[in-house]
């Protein structure tokens, strides 16, 4: 994706290629997610977690998707910073409650998922409370944007606390390898290769397509009405001078 | 290295003697530890259990009491134009303003830890090993809670909007430091925990000072 700041960062050429490609990745998302599903059904029951084995289609996707959009907006909002750039702000504050929204699906799947597997609800092992962790930064990078009345103060001084809060993307991500945690270890991307049963792998593949697709649609789609709204205002403002 | 005293001393006296000063932190923290028993049930076994943990977490509870008027009041009357406007690099002012709060609320509080684990119900061997981890977790919670201060400068309901900034990233500290004091407590090797509070301290004094400085450029633009 290193191209995309690159090519994308003329408003005018992005607002051209999300125009189309918004909803061609919504109807890519919509495809790949009813496979996942109907593949996600059609699977065998697990021989020791049995049907709740397809919950996991939708709650690994979703913890995937909590990184990688933490990932934008962090590299959005190194932009931003650096470069001054309006539309990488905008897509930094249209990927936060985009994060935040799936971090919130994986820690309320991961619950129910916990729930006959476990026997608990939550456990406080390293995975599940730097993931919550993450969602709290979510959280707090929403607030303070809300309460600075200044836009642009508001926006650097956000940038500044998504960098901060990147520092827990690391041990979210390599908090089961580094504590010993309930929360298994990674079993898909791993360099000898995945230890997920192949009957299992293709579902999942298609619904962690779909959510990506469906994170794509949905960005492009927030950034286009950030941007939209920021006209508007400047509209407004000119309007109101006279 | 004078002017860096000379905040240094000016800060210490500021954090020392303006609203939030230590009495203020150390009575809260008291207040905090008062409640736990009552809330919890003043049976001495269940509380010496939870002892260490709870004196931990007040601590840092009481380490976000003085943090609002942190940077706010320099900002308000003008102050922190001149600091920014200084020979000494705005990091180093910001390094200066988070040790003056580890002076003037994290050292007091280190002093009142002890005491309010062993009020709990900790056994007093553990007394030094909570004052350490007051104390160096203190610094820790002074260089992340001045990031959360400086960004919510000029924001409405500054205060809270801190505390939400802040307490997500006060969870390492407070896990390694709780880790330590618990392995302590059940006899098993603690340094673990104590080294990696270390290590999030001094990061925390590493890059605090850099986001601290932009926060408050961003703030005075």
């Amino acid at each position: 994706m290193s191209w995309a700041p690159a090519f994308l960062s003329n408003p005018e050429r992005f607002m051209a290629f999300s125009r189309w490609a918004a909803p061609m990745f919504g109807a890519i998302a919509v495809i790949l997610g009813l496979v996942g599903l109907w593949l996600g059904f059609s699977v065998p029951d697990d021989y020791q977690q049995g049907q709740t084995v397809r919950i996991l289609f939708i709650h690994v996707p979703a913890a995937w998707m909590s990184m990688f959009a933490y990932v934008c907006l962090a590299g959005a909002s190194f932009l931003a910073l650096i470069f001054r750039h309006t539309l990488a702000d905008a897509a930094a504050q249209a990927a936060a409650p985009l994060g935040a929204a799936f971090t919130f699906l994986a820690l309320v799947t991961g619950a129910l998922w916990g729930r006959p597997m476990w026997g608990a609800y939550w456990v406080w092992d390293a995975r599940l409370t730097s993931v919550l962790v993450m969602f709290l930064i979510y959280l707090a990078y929403m607030a303070l944007r809300a309460s600075l009345d200044d836009e642009a103060k508001a926006a650097r001084a956000a940038a500044i606390l998504a960098l901060v809060g990147a520092i827990n993307l690391p041990i979210v991500k390599f908090s089961v390898d580094w504590w010993n945690t309930l929360h298994q270890g990674a079993s898909v991307f791993r360099a000898d290769g995945p230890t997920l049963a192949p009957v299992y792998l293709w579902p999942l593949a298609f619904m962690g397509l779909a959510y990506v697709a469906a994170f794509g649609s949905l960005w492009l789609v927030r950034i286009r009405g950030e941007l939209w709204r920021r006209r508007a205002e400047a509209a407004a403002a000119r309007a109101a001078r006279g | 290295m004078r002017p860096l005293l000379a905040l240094l001393a000016r800060e210490t006296a500021l954090a020392w003697g303006r609203g939030g000063g230590p009495l203020v932190a150390v009575g809260f923290y008291a207040g905090v530890a008062t409640f736990l028993p009552l809330a919890i049930g003043p049976e001495p076994e269940r509380l010496a259990a939870i002892a260490p943990g709870a004196a931990w977490v007040a601590l840092a509870l009481a380490s976000l009491l003085s943090l609002e008027r942190m940077f706010e009041r320099d900002y308000e009357d003008g102050a922190l134009d001149l600091l920014a406007l200084s020979p000494v690099p705005l990091e180093l002012t910001c390094l200066a303003k988070c040790l003056g709060q580890w002076l003037a609320a994290g050292a007091p509080l280190a002093l009142a830890a002890p005491v309010a684990a062993i009020a709990l119900g900790a056994s007093p061997a553990l007394a030094p090993l909570v004052f350490a981890c007051a104390l160096l977790g203190g610094i820790a919670f002074a260089f992340v809670g001045g990031i959360g201060a400086a960004l919510s400068l000029g924001a409405r309901r500054g205060g809270l909007l801190t505390a939400m900034i802040v307490l997500p990233l006060f969870v390492p500290p407070v896990i390694f430091g709780g880790g330590a004091l618990d392995a302590f407590a059940s006899g098993l090797p603690w340094t673990g925990g104590f080294a990696f509070l270390g290590a999030y301290a001094a990061a925390a004094v590493a890059v605090g000072p850099l986001a601290m400085a932009a926060a408050c450029r961003n703030a005075l633009s």
